[in-house]
């Protein structure tokens, strides 16, 4: 079984593990306020993280590409309130379009 | 039963919102195989881990060429949230034991949501299953559709794959921006793994920014109501 494989299982094993907890851990013990805040806020940093090294890095350098403007035509679109897919669909076809136009 | 009934409201509910979010699907599986993952290793993510921020950021940190450590760590970490889902659920939904291990499959952002929104315990319950069920039925009929159709597309970036990959995880973040401390972690996490990027391994930058946020939590009390809201 290859190396991936294996990360594939175990992030899967992780994630159900997480959700058993939830169900039959004592509530009081994931129900304090600290506890649901840092969760919270990991939350909004990974995700923060992730967009940013999508849209401005390859590898281990940063670089400006179709993908910037793509994701600020994303903003736009969430901004006014589009649904999820026509948001996704939007940031795509703005980078493939700049990319026809010769933009890297 | 009328339309006034609770639970045909939440079963009305939980079919829409099961729709909305089983066609992103079809991103997820296009990504995930742009982002090398086999097909049965994209199926393998959309039927067992069952999280759409865990399984993007397991792609997103593999597409990159980052370690496989970071990419199991930030699903992990993105799970977390599902744990305090269950937390909520047990005393709401009062489900017998045999129930709790489908149940806690199926307990993600949707399934918790419309749960949470019923009026009755009967309500939430329908609300519950019907939306776990429904979106988990749809997510995974959609991600073998995206993979089946992005295993043809030849280079992901010519159809702007990649753009799209960060336009779900901003879509993904957008509603949890509320309030300032969200805010400012958001900015803090988007400068920790932009400017450590060319100098640690990649996937790293992205669990550092992860810690500021534990930090951050740990360290701050959250202040009371602000214009009478609470955060």
């Amino acid at each position: 079984m290859s190396a991936l494989w294996g990360a594939v299982l175990l992030a899967s094993l992780a994630c159900l593990a997480i959700k058993l907890a939830g169900h039959v851990l004592p509530e009081h013990w994931l129900a304090q306020p600290r506890v649901a805040r840092v969760a919270a806020l990991v939350t909004v940093a990974l995700l923060s993280a992730l967009v940013a090294v999508q849209t401005a890095t390859a590898g281990d350098r940063l670089v400006v590409d179709a993908r910037l403007p793509a994701l600020g035509v994303a903003a736009v679109a969430l901004a006014l309130r589009a649904p999820f897919v026509l948001v996704v669909v939007l940031a795509a076809a703005t980078a493939a379009g700049l990319r026809l136009l010769g933009m890297p | 039963m009328t339309p006034h009934d609770p639970s045909t409201a939440a079963r009305r509910q939980a079919v829409s919102v099961s729709l909305a979010t089983g066609l992103y699907g079809v991103s997820f599986g296009a990504l995930s195989v742009a982002a090398g993952l086999s097909l049965p290793q994209t199926m393998a993510l959309s039927l067992l881990m069952f999280s759409g921020g865990s399984q993007f950021a397991f792609i997103g940190v593999v597409g990159s060429g980052g370690a496989l450590g970071a990419a199991v760590a930030s699903a992990t970490l993105l799970g977390a949230r599902n744990g305090l889902y269950g937390a909520q659920l047990t005393p709401l939904l009062d489900l017998p034991w045999r129930l709790r291990v489908p149940a806690a499959q199926l307990t993600i952002d949707e399934s918790t949501a419309v749960a949470t929104a019923q009026p009755t315990r009967s309500a939430a319950r329908t609300g519950f299953w019907w939306t776990g069920a429904g979106v988990f039925v749809l997510w995974n009929l959609f991600t073998l559709l995206g993979a089946l159709a992005g295993d043809r597309l030849g280079d992901p970036r010519a159809y702007g794959l990649d753009a799209a990959a960060a336009a779900a995880f901003l879509a993904l973040v957008w509603p949890r921006l509320a309030g300032r401390a969200a805010q400012g972690v958001a900015a803090a996490a988007v400068v920790v793994a932009l400017v450590t990027t060319p100098l640690l391994p990649t996937g790293v930058p992205v669990l550092l920014a992860a810690l500021v946020a534990i930090v951050v939590g740990l360290v701050t009390t959250p202040r009371a109501s602000r214009a009478g809201r609470t955060p």
